[in-house]
Order: C-alpha cells, then sequence, then structure tokens
C-alpha cells in the first residue's frame, strides 16, 4: 500500500460539499408545506395538544381554577355563552370565566370544565394506545422480518411449551402443576445447552437430530399470529375485555393497544425483508455489529415512515374507539368527564339542549379530522412515487 | 390450484382452533364469573349459585369446559345462559333483523363509491376533487353516534318521520303503503350511518386505483389514437382499475355477522351488534363466543374467497 491516492486534484474534490444543502427535514418540510389541509391539520393537532395540558392542570388538583365536578342543580341545562344567576349562587360556585362558555349540563355542570378534562383523556388514550401497538408491532415485525428465515427447533418448542403451560397454570391458582411445568421447562433448556455442548465434540446421536429437528420459521410463527388477532371482529372484543374488566381508563388504553398491532406488524415486516438485503445492512453485519444495534440503530431508521403515518391515523382510531367505549358507558368511571360520556349524557337532551351533543361530538370531530389529514399528509410527502407526480 | 386450495384450507382450519382457543382463555381468565353477575338478587342463594356452576360446567378444569363448549357448539346445541334459548337460534333470528341494515348500507356503498371515486380521479385537482376529498375525510373522522343525532335532529325536524325501532310502535292495520313506506325509513339511516365509513375508504381506493391505470401507457396509447374520452375512462381504464375490487366482494363477507353495536342501540334496532352488547353485559359466554366463532369462520371464509377471486381474476399470479 505504497500508493498515495490523494493527488492535489482529489483533495480539492473532497471540500466540496457534497451532501444536498437542504437537509432531509427541510426537505420534508417544503413538500409537507404544499399540502394546506396536512398543514391544518397539523396546527389544529399542536392546538390540542396544548389545550389539553392546560385542561389538566386547570381542572385537576384538589381546588381546580375551573372545577369540573361542581353541581349547581339551579343553574341546570343552560344555553353556552350565558352568565350565571349570581343572586342563587353561592359566592364559590359561580364559574371562574363568569360564564358558561359551553353552558351546563343536566346537572348544572360547567361543559367547559368538563371538556377540558375530557381532552386529556382523548390525548393520552390516544397516545398511549398507539405508543403499546407500536412497541409491539416494531419488536413482533422486527424480529419476523430479519431472523425470519430462522426455524424454531423441536426443543425450543417443548421448552416454549412448558413455560407457557406453565405461566397458565400459575395464573389460574394451580401453583404446584404450574411450578412442575416450569421447572420442566428449565430442564428442557439446560438439556438442550448441555447437548449442544456435546454434540460439538462427538458424532450426534439419533434423538439429538430430532431434539433440534426444524419446524416451523419464526416468520410463520408471527405471521400467524398477526392472522389469528385479525380473526376476532375488534371492536367486539375491546367491548368485551373492556366491559370484563374493572373499569379504568388505564384498561382501555392497554386493551386498544393490544388489539391495534398487526397493521404495524405487517409493515415493519415488508419493509425489514427488503431493508435486510440492502448493502449498508450486509456492511454493518461484516463489521461485526451486533444484531440488536443493527436492527435499531440501522434499520429502524429506514421503516419508521409508514409507522409513523399508521400511528397517526392509529391515534385517530383509538380517539373514536375511546368515544365509542365511553358513549356506551364504559371506561371512565363516572364523575371523571370524557368526550363520549358527555355526548351520551346529553343525548336525552337532544331537543332541549342540542349544545351537549354537539359541543362533545365536534370537538371530536376536529381532533379525530386533524389527526387524519396530518398522517395521509404524511403519507404523501413520504412515499416518492406520489411525490414524483406533483 | 387444487393445491393452493388445499394448503389454504388447512392453514385456516388451524387458525380458527387458535382463534377458538384465544377466545376461550380471554373470556374465562377475565376476572369475576358469570355467576356473580347478580350479587343483589336476593333470589342467588349459595345454593342456587352452586346448581348454577354445577349445570353449566363451571366447576370443571378449563380444558374440560372448553371441550364441552365446542362439543355443544357443533352438535347444536348450546344454549344461552341467560334465557336458556338455544343459542345458534337466537342468532339466527337477530341475523334475519341486521340482514336488511348489511344489504342496504353494501348497495349504498358500492353505488355510491364508485362514481364519487371515478369523477374525483377524472378531474384530479379540480375543486370536485378536492372537497370529495375533504368529505371523505370528514366521514372517517366523524364519530358514528354523533353523525347518528345530527341525522336524527335533521330528518325528524325536517320530514316529521319517525326513525328509531324498525317500524312504528302501533302501526300495526294500517294500509300496506303506509307501513313500506314506514320501513323505509326507519332502515335509511341506519343503513346509511353504517355504510358512512365504507363509502368514504372506498372512494379514496378507487381514485387511487384509477388515478394509477391513468397513468399507465396503454391509457396514453388509446387516447393518441383518437378514441373519445369515454371509451379511454370507461372501456379501458376501469375495466383494469376494477381488478382489485372483485376481491373485495369476499372482504365484505365478515360485514355480516359485524352489526354496529353503537348505531344498532342507538337506533334500538334489535340485531347482532346489540345482542353482542347485552351477551357481554349479562356475561352471557356462550353467546359471545359463539359470536365471536362465526365472526372468526366468516372473516376466514372471506379471505379464503378473495384468494380465490384473485386466482380467478389476475393470471399473473396464478402460481
Amino acid at each position: 500500500m505504497d500508493v498515495n491516492p490523494h493527488t492535489d486534484s482529489q483533495d480539492y474534490q473532497l471540500d466540496e460539499p457534497l451532501a444536498p444543502k437542504r437537509t432531509r427535514f427541510e426537505e420534508f418540510w417544503r413538500l409537507f408545506k404544499q399540502n394546506r389541509l396536512a398543514i391544518a391539520g397539523l396546527v389544529f393537532f399542536i392546538l390540542f395538544f396544548v389545550v389539553a395540558i392546560i385542561g389538566l392542570s386547570l381542572t385537576s388538583g384538589n381546588d381546580p381554577v375551573l372545577d369540573p365536578a361542581m353541581v349547581r342543580l339551579q343553574e341546570k341545562l343552560r344555553p353556552p355563552l350565558t352568565k350565571p344567576n349570581f343572586e342563587r349562587l353561592q359566592p364559590d360556585e359561580v364559574p371562574t370565566l363568569g360564564v358558561y362558555v359551553f353552558g351546563t349540563d343536566d346537572l348544572g355542570r360547567d361543559v367547559f370544565a368538563r371538556m377540558l378534562q375530557g381532552s386529556w383523556v382523548s390525548l393520552t388514550v390516544g397516545f398511549v394506545a398507539v405508543g403499546i401497538a407500536i412497541i409491539i408491532g416494531i419488536f413482533l415485525g422486527g424480529i419476523a422480518g430479519y431472523y425470519g428465515q430462522r426455524h424454531i427447533r423441536i426443543n425450543q418448542l417443548i421448552a416454549g411449551g412448558f413455560l407457557t403451560a406453565g405461566a397458565v397454570l400459575l395464573i389460574t391458582d394451580l401453583i404446584w402443576a404450574g411450578a412442575v411445568f416450569l421447572l420442566c421447562g428449565l430442564a428442557c433448556i439446560l438439556l438442550s445447552y448441555l447437548t449442544k455442548k456435546s454434540a460439538r465434540s462427538r458424532t450426534k446421536p439419533a434423538w439429538t437430530r430430532l431434539w433440534y429437528f426444524n419446524t416451523i420459521s419464526i416468520d410463520t410463527l408471527v405471521m400467524r399470529f398477526v392472522d389469528i388477532m385479525l380473526c376476532f371482529p375488534s371492536f367486539f372484543l375491546i367491548l368485551t375485555v373492556v366491559a370484563l374488566l374493572p373499569a379504568s381508563i388505564y384498561n382501555i388504553m392497554i386493551i386498544i393497544g393490544l388489539t391495534s398491532w398487526m397493521g404495524t406488524t405487517r409493515f415493519v415486516r415488508a419493509e425489514f425483508l427488503s431493508l435486510r438485503e440492502q448493502d449498508f445492512v450486509a456492511a454493518a453485519r461484516a463489521l461485526g455489529l451486533n444484531d440488536f444495534r443493527i436492527i435499531f440503530r440501522h434499520m429502524m431508521p429506514n421503516a419508521v415512515a409508514p409507522v409513523l403515518v399508521s400511528a397517526t391515523i392509529g391515534i385517530a382510531t383509538a380517539i373514536l374507539t375511546e368515544a365509542g367505549l365511553s358513549f356506551l358507558g364504559f371506561g371512565v368511571p363516572p364523575p371523571h368527564a370524557t368526550w363520549g360520556n358527555i355526548l351520551s349524557d346529553g343525548k336525552r337532551f337532544i331537543f332541549d339542549a342540542p349544545w351537549l351533543t354537539f359541543v362533545p361530538g365536534i370537538a371530536i370531530l376536529l381532533v379525530v379530522l386533524s389527526f387524519n389529514l396530518f398522517g395521509e399528509g404524511l403519507r404523501d410527502v413520504m412515499n416518492p412515487k406520489l411525490r414524483e407526480r406533483q | 390450484m387444487l393445491s393452493f386450495i388445499g394448503r389454504s384450507i388447512v392453514h385456516k382450519i388451524i387458525t380458527l382452533f387458535f382463534v377458538s382457543i384465544v377466545s376461550f382463555l380471554i373470556i374465562h381468565l377475565a376476572p369475576g364469573e358469570p355467576s356473580q353477575v347478580d350479587p343483589l338478587n336476593p333470589k342467588f342463594t349459595p345454593e342456587m349459585v352452586e346448581r348454577f356452576r354445577e349445570a353449566f360446567h363451571l366447576d370443571e378444569p378449563l380444558h374440560v369446559q372448553y371441550l364441552y363448549f365446542y362439543r355443544d357448539l357443533f352438535t347444536g346445541k348450546t344454549i344461552s345462559w341467560k334465557d336458556n334459548l338455544p343459542v345458534l337460534k337466537k342468532i339466527w333470528e337477530r341475523f334475519l333483523n341486521s340482514l336488511p341494515l348489511f344489504i342496504v348500507g353494501t348497495i349504498l356503498t358500492w353505488t355510491i363509491s364508485f362514481p364519487v371515486g371515478i369523477r374525483s380521479a377524472l378531474f384530479r385537482g379540480g375543486f370536485y376533487d378536492r372537497s370529495s376529498t375533504f368529505f371523505a375525510y370528514l366521514l372517517i373522522s366523524i364519530p358514528g353516534f354523533f353523525f347518528a343525532y345530527i341525522l336524527i335532529i335533521f330528518v325528524v325536524n325536517q320530514f316529521q318521520v319517525p326513525v328509531i325501532g324498525m317500524e312504528t310502535f302501533g302501526i300495526g292495520d294500517t294500509a300496506w303503503s303506509i307501513r313500506v313506506m314506514d320501513r323505509i325509513w326507519h332502515l335509511l339511516l341506519p343503513s346509511f350511518l353504517g355504510a358512512t365509513g365504507g363509502i368514504a375508504v372506498l372512494s379514496r381506493y378507487v381514485r387511487s386505483q384509477m388515478l394509477e391505470v391513468e397513468g399507465q401507457d396503454y391509457v396514453r396509447t388509446a387516447k393518441a389514437k383518437g378514441l373519445s374520452p369515454d371509451q379511454v375512462h370507461y372501456k379501458h381504464a376501469l375495466r383494469n382499475a376494477l381488478l382489485p375490487f372483485v376481491t373485495m366482494f369476499g372482504l365484505i363477507l365478515p360485514g355480516l355477522i359485524g352489526g354496529s353495536v353503537i348505531i344498532e342501540s342507538i337506533f334500538a334496532w334489535p340485531g347482532m351488534g346489540r345482542m353482542a352488547y347485552e351477551a357481554i353485559l349479562a356475561r352471557d359466554y356462550p353467546v359471545i363466543l359463539t359470536l365471536n366463532f362465526v365472526s372468526a369462520v366468516l372473516v376466514l371464509i372471506g379471505t379464503f374467497i378473495s384468494d380465490l377471486l384473485y386466482l380467478v381474476v389476475d393470471p399473473r399470479i396464478r402460481l
């Protein structure tokens, strides 16, 4: 290696800026700005975020600024923007703003304060549920895409079967049987570890060959699991589980998350299948990076675009699902307000007090619409096929 | 072809088996028991609970319960815990109620979304396209229950017709023309509401398919040789754009059993969705599990039909 490749002219060329002048984000923003509906969606999305956080701080605590639970029976069903009747109210019952911005409901509670309280519920349900779905989706999709061609061996299958059976038995209060099964599983793992070591030195006996027999591939396993999950009618499944579990907002988040990860898994798997064959992944592997780093540092950033789009639209769907559940009377226990249960409480007064239907309805509509428009805008920008046409 | 069908059927049966296990576990491992659903009822003495548990095999271990349940299901002997009626007969009655909703909803979806989607693809970027895009997003985003109330207020105030329920209460022996009109009014709103999401999604899909085909070389050739625009769009482009939709006929099958819980409870429509809702509230496990099983079967049959149609329609993927 005595040849010096650095001649003067080449050095000069290397000083030239080689990277595009615009960063990836600037390029993205330039394209995104052209889509007016998506911009409107983004603006409203940020607005909703701010409102939800302000709403949480104003309506929580022992002595909230706007009390969503304050009952004023003498002031029930007042239309929006009416002044409270000061003579009939105690001084601490007067709403802080001096006016019922969105009117009052059938118990005289301030709908404006209740809407603020509900906005936080909608926001967290959307983000946490989708967060759970994305984590599961990326994990399973990544495994199926990256390790998909490897096969599960008999010994792993037996060990896994024992461990699962043990866990299930432990849950159903059969502690002894469960412990026995768990021990069997551990013994299997230990046995396969030992036989693996001994198999290197001596010729393998027949039973170890059976022991290491390949069954289905990991890809098949994960994708069959996705197929199974897709067989359940999703709203019905969510409704069933939510109705059986104790009422709590966290249960709803977890269940919506656990039933909506299938799309993400499919996206991530498809992306990984094509990325795995590309040169930069081969290079990373040749450098001796471990799988974890290759998957999360090198492949995931390239696969994240469709996930982001489906996450944005997934938030919209999760908010709608939560509103539907609240409307049916499941989910957050009563004194706490959500947009769905404000609407559900107000439906009896639909002809006398339409604001109880329209205020939460329009709020849900706008928020879901903004997420959908923003998500579709993202999809248009990130899809190079559509970009060329413009 | 035959080997594809065989493999596919085996796959689907295995999937179905696991679906049955998962749904059974979900329901039985959830906290609470059906025998304790009504603890305040004075008739529910501990002896009653014990008898109840024994009658429905609730005192057996889980895998035995599983076998009992699916044996009963396949021999058609499953009975509801709530009223001791055979589950399959109950589902069938409710299914007949939900069927008109499904048929009218499907017809609305397919007849509205195709013209809208094709037109907005042909006038891409124009006023019609942009407004139909916006309306599609609006329809996807609007909560069904809110839209239902808007429509109820509108129809009741404008046309002065009752819309709740399957027919007006006490309409018994009037002229048949009035009865038919009454049924149509009652049918129209819930089936339109059930179709909104479908209309929005399908019209967007038709539009993108149509755009894709309009960009192909053979469409340009057809234009270049001087065919009339109608012939280009409807004979050359549309026929090819329709390909993926043929397969969607299979995928509407699961909608048969779905029945919207929310729409049916707003309109007091005694359909499948309402039955599912009532069964969930009463912890009527046989009904919940049977519904789940039947809908899983329909999903699998639907995907099977759509795979087959793909094979028939598109010779390129016949392996």
